[in-house]
């Protein structure tokens, strides 16, 4: 796309990404993609979940090494980029969550590694001086006490006081990553009148967000990232929203994983009004032999609906009808004893016990319905996990082997093997596929589909689209905290069920 | 030579190499002292190694799911000062008031497993807590005195086929934490609890029962270690079994079991009791050997095999 700024000199440009490639065992992050960001310009990088924003971002601060490419900054090649090049060539990165040392105070924070100091003592006098100075600059001189200690700012100082630091240590190219997530609407105005600061001082900033209004309060111009490679430039002031989400959809669907041959029976499952601190009255339903997904962008309240369904966070309010009966759900055991599952998304930290063998990790969730006073019942145990191991392929040499010796794709059908044990039919399944290799893929799909077959309701929560277009009849699609829509797998659109997800929401 | 391998990498686990430096030392021990290869000091051994056996399998089962139970030495002074004024002030008899102050022990562990899950106080501070409190309390109940009694001296001098009964205590105690940690629910309960809580607690299983369990069962094996040692000193001492935390923590991790959870067994802590007692009763043997030598063995011993061990997992687990 053409523009009068690209007439401008090359000296200009300060970060120039082409054609960057980064190959991940088994997964292609990045394909092609480019990235240029001039002297004095606030560069929106936009892209759907998993399009690959923060990997070419950990290019850029050294954080990973690209596969094939090349980063040029100031004009120069910089072949192989690590964070120490990347921050003494003043690149700088705010994150989300602020990296800062909760206990020092602000001025340490800022000055931390760069103190002023004589044989080892620091200069206290001095490092608050050099502190007041800075936070004046951006007009925080007095708002923000640099003896304070950080832990007691509030989310936005603390984000100030990483920009702080940023400039303090001559950046020239600020990374800001869903700086916003965490920041109530005032706060994030001051946000955006720094960044407007630091235009005028003629940095280059990248700006990451997924909120549509800021790109355009904030940013000049916006790159766009679809599936790891690069979907095109436009200028902010020349384009609107659904003129980005166009360019942020429309790929080729891989083969069809859906299955038209389920017959979808009564309803086993149903959640009316479920509110708690991170969703606002959510209700959904799910049959039998039906697969539902939950789609919304990263922060979107998917995972915490689920777990709340589950019983596993508190609800404040919310009714559960299981099978057409009135069910209290107060915590995962009465969650599973109505036959419910949760496949949760971090399987390593949430969903096994690592260092436990797989028979230990299958028969989990039903010791307590398989014993004599107590006591385990070790053929009855030896049985269950035989089954599982056998009905779901799980690759391992034996059933004594420890959960951390088996591969992503055979660590999750064992926590769907625990599941099958426990005579689950509701699966809430969380980002099934998170960190699996394609095969594996392949075969977590062919089991969803089985499970619905055979009459279990499903669950599939996911922030990658393709994955719940395909194989699901339904999509719910969340978006801050809430439900907005439930499309039947008729009107899949994915334009319209991005722009549902990400566009902003009018109370 | 694959097969040959994996054996050999399973025989030459902690315990087994623990247990065969056991071994050397028993072969040195009897060939440089006349006293350590009789069937006197056999038996005298055996009674040291009881009590420290007996709370070395409570702090396993503890470490177990990622806890420490710093409270047990003080526990057992509480336990010694209170059974023997029983003994001496009331007119208890000696069962009576052996279930009192095991009901008293079972109690104090309900009350740290209270701390640990209701009130998420991190393990070490909620135990620290109730040592220094124990110690206190043993203290201001007893006046500062020592509580002589003989009522039950008979029974550290008992023996059966040749064994002490302390000893087989010990023996009874190892067997039932091997029985209830292999085969009862509660024991694979532990085991999932210190490997991963959340996955456990999303499993549908009620940690906090397990968490109160654990520490209910080391404070009644503290208990019970309580009533041993009142046995054998035939009296209630305020400063009684100083540090013996620390010993039974020793035994646990000299056996096998991992500070992260989830790993570790009950024969390793006896095992574990085994090395540090031969240590402690050979430096007191051999002639002209201080005995003020053992504390550094025995430090520098249960740093080595954690090192060793650390070094192996980081290797096997590239």
């Amino acid at each position: 796309m053409s523009n009068a700024e690209n007439t401008t000199a090359p000296a200009d440009v300060i970060v120039e990404m082409r054609d960057i490639c980064k190959t991940y065992p088994g997964v292609q992050a990045l394909k092609n993609a480019s990235l240029t960001v001039r002297k004095g310009e606030v560069k929106a990088l936009m892209g759907e979940n998993g399009a690959g924003k923060s990997t070419l971002i950990k290019m850029l601060t050294g954080a990973e090494t690209l596969t094939s490419g090349e980063i040029c900054i100031h004009g120069e090649r910089v072949p192989r980029m690590t964070p120490a090049i990347s921050e003494g060539l003043g690149i700088s990165c705010v994150y989300q969550h602020m990296m800062l040392a909760e206990h020092l105070s602000v001025a340490e924070n800022v000055w931390l590694g760069k103190f002023p100091s004589c044989a080892g003592f620091v200069n206290k006098a001095e490092l608050v001086r050099k502190t007041v100075k800075v936070l004046d600059d951006i007009g925080y001189g007095g708002v923000i006490d640099p003896t304070e200690r950080v832990a007691n700012l509030t989310a936005s100082q603390q984000g100030m006081v990483a920009i702080v630091k940023a400039i303090c240590r001559d950046a020239k190219i600020v990374i800001f990553d869903e700086p916003t997530a965490v920041l109530a609407d005032r706060e994030a105005e001051e946000l955006f009148r720094v960044i407007n600061l630091l235009r005028e001082q003629h940095l280059a900033i990248i700006y990451i967000s997924h909120r549509m209004e800021e790109i355009f309060k904030v940013c000049d111009t916006v790159t766009v990232l679809k599936d790891g490679q690069y979907a095109g430039d436009a200028v902010t002031k020349d384009i609107d929203e659904d003129g980005i989400i166009s360019m942020m959809v429309g790929r080729e669907l891989s083969a069809s994983h859906y299955d038209d041959t389920r017959r979808i029976g009564e309803e086993l499952f149903r959640a009316e009004n479920v509110t708690n601190n991170r969703v606002k009255d959510c209700s959904l339903s799910v049959k039998s032999g039906e697969i539902v997904g939950i789609y919304g962008l990263v922060g979107a309240g998917r995972t915490e609906l689920s777990r709340a369904i589950f019983g596993s966070d508190p609800v404040k309010n919310g009714t559960f009808t299981v099978k057409g009966k009135n069910a209290r759900i107060s915590s995962p055991k009465s969650a599973i004893d109505l036959g419910m599952s949760l496949i949760p998304e971090d399987r390593r930290r949430q969903g096994l016990a690592l260092q436990l063998s797989v028979r230990h990790n299958i028969n989990l969730a039903v010791y307590r319905r398989n014993d004599v006073l107590g006591f385990i019942r070790t053929s009855r145990e030896k049985e269950t996990s035989r089954k599982f191991v056998e009905s779901l392929a799980i690759k391992t040499p034996t059933d004594d082997q420890k959960v951390k010796n088996l591969s992503g794709g055979n660590q999750q059908k064992v926590v769907v093997g625990k599941w099958l044990a426990s005579e689950a039919e509701i699966f809430i399944m969380d980002e099934p596929t998170n960190g699996i290799d394609v095969g594996a893929k392949e075969e977590i799909y062919a089991l969803i589909n089985k499970l619905a077959h055979q009459g279990s309701a499903i669950i599939c929560v996911s922030s990658y689209m393709p994955e719940v277009m395909d194989i699901c009849d339904r999509i719910i699609v969340m978006n801050s905290g809430e439900i907005v829509a439930n499309v039947d797998r008729a009107d899949f659109d994915e334009e319209d069920l991005l722009s549902l997800a990400i566009k902003t929401r009018e109370d | 030579m694959d097969n040959r391998e994996k054996i050999v990498k399973k025989l030459l686990n902690t315990q087994v190499v623990v247990f065969l430096s056991a071994v050397v030392m028993w072969i040195a021990l009897g060939v440089f002292t006349d006293e350590f290869a009789t069937l006197g000091n056999f038996q005298n051994l055996m009674k040291q190694m009881a009590i420290t056996g007996v709370i070395g399998v409570g702090a396993l089962i503890v470490i177990l799911t990622r806890g420490i139970d710093l409270s047990v030495g003080s526990l057992i002074a509480f336990v010694n000062v209170i059974l023997a004024m029983l003994l001496v002030n009331t007119g208890l008899s000696i069962p009576a008031a052996i279930v009192v102050v095991l009901a008293v022990s079972i109690c104090l562990g309900l009350l740290n497993g209270v701390m640990v899950y209701d009130f998420k106080l991190p393990p070490f501070i909620a135990t620290l807590g109730m040592m220094i409190v124990l110690r206190g309390a043993a203290q201001l109940i007893s006046h500062g005195h020592t509580i002589s009694t003989m009522k039950l001296s008979d029974f550290s001098w008992g023996k059966f086929i040749g064994i002490p009964y302390l000893f087989w205590v010990l023996i009874f105690v190892v067997l039932i934490a091997e029985i209830i940690l292999r085969r009862t629910v509660f024991g694979r309960y532990v085991y999932s609890l210190g490997s991963n809580e959340e996955a456990t607690r999303l499993s549908g299983i009620n940690t906090r029962m397990v968490t109160y369990g654990v520490y209910m069962i080391a404070a009644f094996l503290g208990g019970i270690a309580g009533i041993m040692l009142t046995t054998r000193t035939n009296q209630g001492s305020p400063t009684a079994a100083q540090m013996f935390e620390l010993d039974a923590i020793a035994c646990a991790v000299l056996g096998g079991a991992s500070f992260a959870g989830g790993e570790g067994n009950a024969i390793g802590s006896f095992i574990g009791a085994l090395v540090m007692i031969t240590i402690y009763n050979g430096c007191d043997l051999l002639p002209n050997v201080d005995s003020n030598w053992t504390k550094v063995i025995v430090g520098a011993i249960l740093i080595t095999t954690v090192a060793v061990d650390q070094f192996r997992k980081r290797r096997t687990g590239q």
